[in-house]
């Protein structure tokens, strides 16, 4: 601790518009982003599939269904409290490492933050109203108490990301003498970016979440665990995901071509192009040094195309930006490999979809094929690893502006401080947190595996009380009614 | 106009303090509960009024962060630069407890638990400290206007130890009357006495410290002492007898009343500082109006403000009267 402190105070001393603390600034902004956004679609989406087994159950009597929901609920509440306190540590980080962007743009860019703490509230109330209140409220009235969450969910999402299209597309304000003045709130909350970006995500969140839990019953059923509980839960969350897999390569087309018209240099180097031209080529894979690509096949006048439906669409290049804001060739590199990553993957889970959906319009019943149930055991992984491409894209497409065009993120992190031992420590706490949730899911699988396989024992009483009680838990309250 | 985002502003302060305050002295006491077998049923009763109200008593949190931001971003970035070593271990703080609470309900074996547990708790008393010096250091004007002050003596000092020290007392002091009360409805007179001591002890320990810190603060911050004894008066005076009163009918009043009167007394307090320190934000060089964003973000702000009276208290309030009814109970 005194050694923190020192360092911290050493720094300080050496500072003084010094962007040193830039780097760790970024890495600790992107792990901590990239360890959020894995729980963000559990909090958003999972409860949906949550409150889909929910319905079913309460609609047909569907017991099967109504055990996966409560079981989905005590796992989305693990994580919804993990998510909860990550998102925390994220507010905290918008002040202590880019108070640059804070103190001079807070009263535009602050607003969707507002507007997402409404949402962010509701959806802990309603959380909290559904996970505790299994068996303790009537049955339909429990079911509309997670209604909520879900829309909250989404309307949380809507904001945060609202946010982030401020910064790619700033709007709704202006600058006098470096002040912010003139803002107009609906304005900044429905920038260009916003719509694009928003269903992108909200798109995004329900795949990983759909996935990953199809995920899990594939590798049950893999297991040769192939009763109708497993079967049940594959179909709903694998739905879900199928539904949104199709929708998400227009829309993702559709912000590709936004991207285009509005931030052409993050299109420049998403496509790797070095020099403004039209019948430009598609490049898959390849990288970017010397200002010129390299390697990658190339599809001729694929960019062009894609970008305008004709091959002679003029593509802005990466030469047309003035020299001191043009991005590194790493980081063109970085974000033209993200682009290929997250656009091959949503390809790939596109095609396990149309798998599903052909079975399904032939045959009126899943596949039943081990390759299917294999590929769906790792979709989960590969929805997560789009999601984090994705999020690279965008905003390491942005560098090296914080806000396009008003904000540098040299002049937006702090100077204050060192950022390394504070980096090192979250590191080291997140490791940990990651951990303890894995265990935790792991115990909550174990209970429920050994309630199914010998039902009537005391373990199998979980269904009574969320979150699983303990053994000494229950030696408790026995005493307290003895 | 800025008076008023001001005003809402605090409001999440004097929320925070009350419901997360409440939160964070039930973990000082899980901390302090002795051995697993000895402490296994007041850290069951923490458990289980906790469980249901954690997560939403900690949004306030974030409400704070999110209207400072928008409303008053030069003072944000001021305190972040300023007081960043506190907050950055606060907020390091939040994710060991809020995790560990989640993880420890799920855990099983007395190994697990125990560490598990012991995070949580630690940092139950952790958090609230550290950001006790933080209001420490904005009363007591360490806060420059531009930021980038004293990155040490910025929240080492008098006023900011008392506010540290005076915020886990406080929080513990609540947390004792709300358990004791818990104990009550849940007729188990044998935690209703372990509480109860530990309330008395810590209304004995928390009165001192006040006491002891009307010198600190005479001494240290001035100004503010000056107007917490004449603005801010009666609501110390509240405090106080609040405070007194909950422990002198500890033994026999209603379960809500005990709630309602020691919540009073943190209330009070913290309002009191609120009005000894208006009309400014930092210390005594910046004030609310000086600090707040054009006109129309405090009116997106105000409009927030308002959807969340109208949909958001009355969901805070079915929680709590859900939560108070054993609807969300799990014993």
């Amino acid at each position: 601790m005194p050694a923190l402190v020192e360092q911290v105070g050493g720094a300080l001393l050496a500072a003084a518009g010094d962007p040193s603390q830039l780097l760790p600034a970024r890495q600790m902004m992107a792990f901590t982003l990239g360890f959020h956004i894995v729980l963000v679609p559990f909090g958003v989406a999972f409860t949906f599939l949550m409150l889909i087994a929910n319905y079913r159950g309460l609609r047909r009597g569907d017991d099967e269904a109504l055990l996966l929901a409560r079981r989905w609920s005590q796992v989305a509440g693990v994580l919804f409290a993990v998510g909860a306190v990550s998102g925390t540590v994220l507010s905290f980080e918008l002040g202590l490492l880019w108070p640059g962007l804070m103190g001079r743009f807070g009263a535009a860019f602050g607003i969707p933050f507002a507007v997402e703490g409404l949402f962010f509230f509701l959806e802990a109330i309603f959380v909290a109203i559904y996970l505790y209140g299994w068996n303790r409220m009537r049955a339909w009235a429990h079911f509309w108490s997670g209604v909520p969450i879900v829309l909250a969910g989404i309307g949380g999402t809507w904001s945060v990301v609202a946010a982030n299209g401020w910064m790619n597309q700033p709007a709704g304000f202006r600058l006098r003498d470096g002040q912010v003045v003139d803002v107009r709130p609906l304005g900044v909350l429905l920038n260009g970016a916003f719509w694009h970006e928003a269903v992108h995500m909200l798109l995004a969140a329900y795949m990983v979440a759909g996935f990953t839990v199809a995920g899990v019953y594939a590798v049950g059923m893999l297991r040769g665990r192939k009763d109708r509980y497993h079967r049940l839960g594959l179909a709903i969350s694998f739905t879900v995901a199928a539904v949104c897999a199709p929708l998400q390569i227009l829309v993702g087309d559709l912000a590709a071509r936004e991207v285009f018209q509005e931030q052409p240099a993050k299109f420049a180097a998403m496509e790797l192009v070095p020099a403004t031209h039209t019948h430009v080529p598609l490049l898959l894979g390849g990288f970017m040094a010397d200002g010129e690509p390299h390697w990658g096949i190339e599809i001729p006048w694929g960019a062009s195309i894609l970008a305008g439906e004709s091959p002679s669409t003029r593509i802005v290049g990466l030469d047309a930006i003035p020299a001191d804001v043009r991005p590194a060739d790493r980081i063109v590199t970085t974000v033209h490999l993200s682009f290929d990553v997250m656009v091959s993957l949503g390809f790939l889970l596109l095609g396990l979809s149309l798998w599903w959906g052909l079975c399904w319009w032939r045959r009126r019943r899943m596949p039943q094929s081990r390759l299917f149930l294999r590929c769906t055991a790792v979709s989960g992984a590969l929805a997560l690893v789009a999601l984090w491409a994705g999020w690279v894209v965008t905003e390491v497409g942005r560098q090296p502006w914080t806000v396009v065009g008003f904000l540098l993120t040299r002049d937006a992190v702090t100077t204050a401080g060192n950022v390394w031992p504070f980096f090192a420590a979250t590191v080291a706490l997140y490791v940990a947190v990651a951990y303890g949730t894995f265990l935790a899911l792991r115990l909550l699988r174990r209970r429920w595996r050994a309630a199914d396989e010998h039902p009537g024992e005391p373990d199998a009483r979980e269904v009574d009380v969320p979150y699983g009680p303990s053994r000494a838990r229950e030696a408790a309250s026995a005493e307290n009614r003895a | 106009m800025s008076t008023f985002a001001g005003v809402v502003l605090f409001l999440g302060v004097l929320a925070y303090a009350m419901l997360g305050g409440a939160d964070f002295g039930a973990g000082f006491w899980d901390l302090t509960a002795g051995g697993a077998e000895r402490g296994r049923r007041p850290r069951h009763l923490v458990d289980e009024s906790l469980a249901p109200v954690c997560e939403a008593n900690h949004v306030w949190l974030i409400f704070i962060l999110v209207m400072l931001w928008t409303g008053f971003p030069t003072a944000f970035a001021a305190i972040m630069t300023t007081l960043f070593v506190p907050l950055g271990l606060a907020a390091l703080g939040m994710v060991l407890r809020g995790s560990g609470f989640a993880f420890r309900k799920v855990m099983v074996r007395t190994d697990q638990q125990r560490v598990t547990g012991a995070a949580f708790a630690a940092s139950s008393v952790m958090t609230p400290f550290f950001l006790g010096t933080v209001a420490g250091g904005i009363a007591s004007g360490r806060v420059p206007t531009r930021g980038h002050g004293d990155p040490v003596t910025s929240w080492v000092n008098p006023t900011s130890l008392l506010g540290g020290v005076l915020a886990v007392l406080t929080c513990a002091f609540v947390a004792a009357v709300f358990l004791t009360a818990e104990a009550r409805r849940r007729d188990d007179p044998d935690l209703e006495v372990w509480f109860r001591r530990r309330a008395l002890g810590a209304a004995v320990v928390t009165g001192a410290v006040a006491l002891a810190g009307i010198g600190i603060l005479r001494a240290d911050s001035p100004r503010l002492f000056d107007e917490l004894l004449r603005r801010g008066l009666p609501l110390v005076i509240l405090s106080a007898a609040c405070g007194l009163a909950s422990v002198l009918l500890l033994r026999r009043a209603a379960p809500r009343l005990l709630q309602a009167l020691a919540v009073t007394a943190v209330a009070a307090i913290v309002a009191g500082w609120g009005v000894a320190q208006y009309p400014y934000l930092l210390g005594t060089h910046l004030t609310i109006t000086q600090a707040a964003a054009p006109r129309p973000t405090l009116w997106a702000l105000t409009i927030v403000a308002a959807l969340a009276l109208v949909l958001v208290v009355p969901a805070m309030g079915l929680l709590f009267v859900l939560a108070q009814r054993g609807s969300l109970e799990s014993h």
